[in-house]
């Protein structure tokens, strides 16, 4: 883990080195969890490479993938309760999304550009998908505040990247989460890369959880490829968040595996050494060999949830490709509860021509 | 039927609403005990002080939040200060609060008004009288609320703090304190989408809003000392556009003056000019005429008068377009 970290002041959480050794203190939650959360990391890890797959065959539209950062997303839900709480994501933590709810299915539709799947589905407390970096934080802090001002339990996870924090968005979001006590965790996931900027040049600051200091709330670095510390940072900010102390800023010092997206080609920016380093500390390594150390699981039992994984995309899989076609009118219905009578017109032109 | 202010018009709609609906919330800058810069929530901090609330400085998270506050049940209504400073939180409002529900594929909708004055003519200082209506009317999803007098404005603002979808709720800033009228105190709305004719006439039609309407009506008036009859149309809501009432009225008068604040590129008033040319191109027997600032940014105080489109450019536009 970067070095400047320990000269910033920041507090950094770890329970797992990259060897799956526990140092960090005791388990943060019991065996059967810790299964479940390894196993939709490597669902979230499964999905994504096959969905790189089907973008190479022409199958599916431009993706970003989140191949090395399934830890950072999937412990840090893990900490929400899905019943209250609510995930608002940017597009590169789909791991965690799995983990919140949101079906395999439509994660596959979206890929492939259907539009039912940027319907959030009934009763999933999620936002959807944004593609405006850190645009969801404003509105992540105002759902927070809205939770909190009715008396809701509810606590937000907003999630970004290492560019975000370079976004006005970003810091008006804190500073108001700041100001009206939120109940709100800011969860950046630093990856290394915003396309092939570099942190040092997103910023000059030490570490990107210093940030939260100047709003007036803790700021917390944690191993984002370990599940159990984003696991219990993440917890204890929900904790936090949920006594009405306010909101927190979790650093997941994580690392970009795959691409940028699948227009990206790293080879031009990445130093090859770098990459090597961070496959050696990739997340599910980390946990298999945690796993298997303490005798949670042998290889069959490894073996045993990946057939089961690799299954379930298939059959998500089959279930997404029967999707009918998207209605051509589809997106007249979404953009007001009623047309207006030129919308109406509109869409009568588009029935009959195509054109508006 | 009591005689009030716009700006007044402004504070009994909120009032009215707050006390209807508890769910209303009112954000922004200021608008907390000092009741607004412009006094438009005057009073209402006192009666609701949690559900007026001043927020940071920043009108990103001023229009961003109201889509967290409104996804959490709340009906906010934000006021920017100056339509001049909402490009800060452009994104907030065009690319995000616009489309809360269609890239939710409908699971959400933004119940959010966003009240902001805008303008000429009140002497103010740099982006505080640019009329950049324009920009908002372009996005989908976002209707653009435009009225002219105190009744529209009570009975605008219910409509659009009750409509389901977001609105951005223009208020004529020269007419906050100038224009008066007589208001229904009670609870009433007018529809958004509907323009109204605000004085018949038979010979050309002029189309205005928000506080071009007032240089209109007093274009028409001069016109009429020259024998000619001017409609004048106050078209209240910029989207939804208002098509049928255009279409009528030109092809019943077979011409067109179109006024607004803005400078003349890619206006307003070319959508309604190209509007009036789809829907009455046979009856037309003049060009349409568009009365506009001039392409260059809203002037400092000692040239502003000569800016802004006034009652005898609009006049020399009728008499050109009226002229055989």
């Amino acid at each position: 883990m970067k070095e400047a970290a320990a000269a910033a002041d920041v507090p950094m959480v770890r329970y797992l080195d990259e060897d799956g050794e526990l140092v960090g203190g005791e388990q943060p939650m019991p065996n059967d969890m810790a299964l479940a959360g390894y196993t939709v990391m490597l669902k979230g890890r499964r999905f994504d490479e096959r969905c790189v797959s089907l973008q190479r065959q022409g199958r599916m539209v431009t993706l970003a993938p989140g191949i090395g950062q399934e830890a950072a997303t999937v412990g840090a839900a893990m900490a929400l309760d899905q019943k209250t709480d609510w995930f608002v994501p940017q597009y590169r933590e789909l791991a965690g999304q799995l983990w919140h709810g949101y079906p395999l299915r439509l994660a596959f539709l979206w890929h492939v550009g259907h539009p039912v799947a940027f319907k959030v589905p009934e009763g999933l407390n999620m936002l959807p998908f944004q593609a405006a970096i850190a645009g969801q934080l404003p509105q992540a802090a105002g759902l927070a505040w809205g939770l909190k001002l009715k008396g809701d339990p509810g606590v937000v996870l907003a999630i970004f990247g290492d560019g975000g924090t370079s976004q006005g968005d970003f810091h008006e979001a804190l500073n108001l989460a700041g100001v009206m006590r939120a109940p709100i965790i800011f969860l950046c996931q630093n990856n290394g890369w915003a396309i092939s900027t570099t942190v040092e040049q997103q910023t000059a600051s030490a570490t990107l959880a210093q940030k939260a200091n100047a709003y007036g709330f803790p700021g917390v670095q944690v191993d984002g490829n370990d599940l159990f510390a984003m696991y219990a940072a993440t917890r204890d900010a929900v904790e936090r968040a949920r006594a009405g102390e306010g909101p927190t800023l979790i650093e997941a010092m994580t690392y970009r595996l795959g691409l940028h997206t699948t227009a990206d080609d790293p080879t031009r920016y990445e130093p090859r050494e770098m990459h090597e380093l961070w496959v050696n500390r990739d997340p599910l390594l980390r946990m298999q060999r945690y796993l298997k150390s303490t005798k949670v699981l042998d290889d069959a039992g490894l073996e045993k949830i990946e057939q089961d994984v690799r299954e379930e995309l298939r059959v998500a899989w089959d279930e997404a490709v029967k999707e009918p076609a998207p209605d051509p009118d589809f997106y007249f219905g979404q953009v007001h509860a009623q047309h207006s009578d030129r919308l109406h017109r509109q869409l009568s032109r588009h029935r009959r021509n195509g054109n508006a | 039927m009591p005689d009030v202010t716009v700006v007044e018009a402004v504070n009994q709609a909120l009032a009215l609403e707050m006390a209807r609906d508890d769910r209303v919330l009112i954000v922004g800058e200021d608008v907390g005990k000092t009741g607004g810069v412009f006094r438009a929530t005057d009073g209402l901090f006192e009666k609701y002080p949690k559900r007026v609330i001043d927020t940071p400085l920043s009108e990103a998270v001023i229009a961003g939040s109201s889509i967290g506050l409104a996804i959490a049940g709340w009906v906010p209504v934000a006021e920017i200060q100056f339509l001049g400073f909402a490009h800060n939180g452009f994104n907030q409002v065009v690319d995000q609060l616009a489309r809360v529900r269609y890239r939710s594929g409908g699971r959400f909708s933004a119940q959010v008004t966003i009240r902001a004055p805008y303008g000429a003519g009140v002497r103010a200082p740099e982006l505080h009288s640019d009329a950049f209506e324009a920009h908002f009317a372009h996005a989908p999803g976002l209707k653009v609320a435009a009225p002219s007098t105190p009744h529209d404005v009570k009975g605008m603002l219910l409509a659009s703090i009750r409509d389901p979808d977001p609105v951005l709720f223009l208020e004529p800033l020269r007419g906050y304190r100038q224009v008066r009228g007589e208001v229904p105190e009670g609870d009433y709305v007018v529809e958004l989408g509907k323009a109204r004719i605000a004085r018949p006439g038979t010979d050309v039609t002029v189309v205005a809003w928000s506080a071009a309407v007032q240089v209109a009506l007093q274009a028409a008036e001069d016109a009429q000392a020259q024998g000619i009859s001017a409609e004048v149309i106050d078209l209240r809501s910029l989207v939804p556009l208002d098509v049928a009432t255009l279409a009528e009225s030109v092809t019943r008068t077979g011409r067109a003056v179109v006024v607004q604040e803005a400078p003349l590129t890619a206006g307003f008033g070319a959508e309604v000019v190209a509007t009036i040319q789809e829907e009455a191109f046979f009856s037309l027997q003049a060009p349409i005429r568009r009365v506009a600032a001039p392409d260059v940014p809203y002037p400092v105080q000692l040239l502003e008068e000569a800016y802004s489109p006034n009652a005898e450019r609009v006049l020399e536009a009728i008499l050109s377009v009226t002229r055989e």
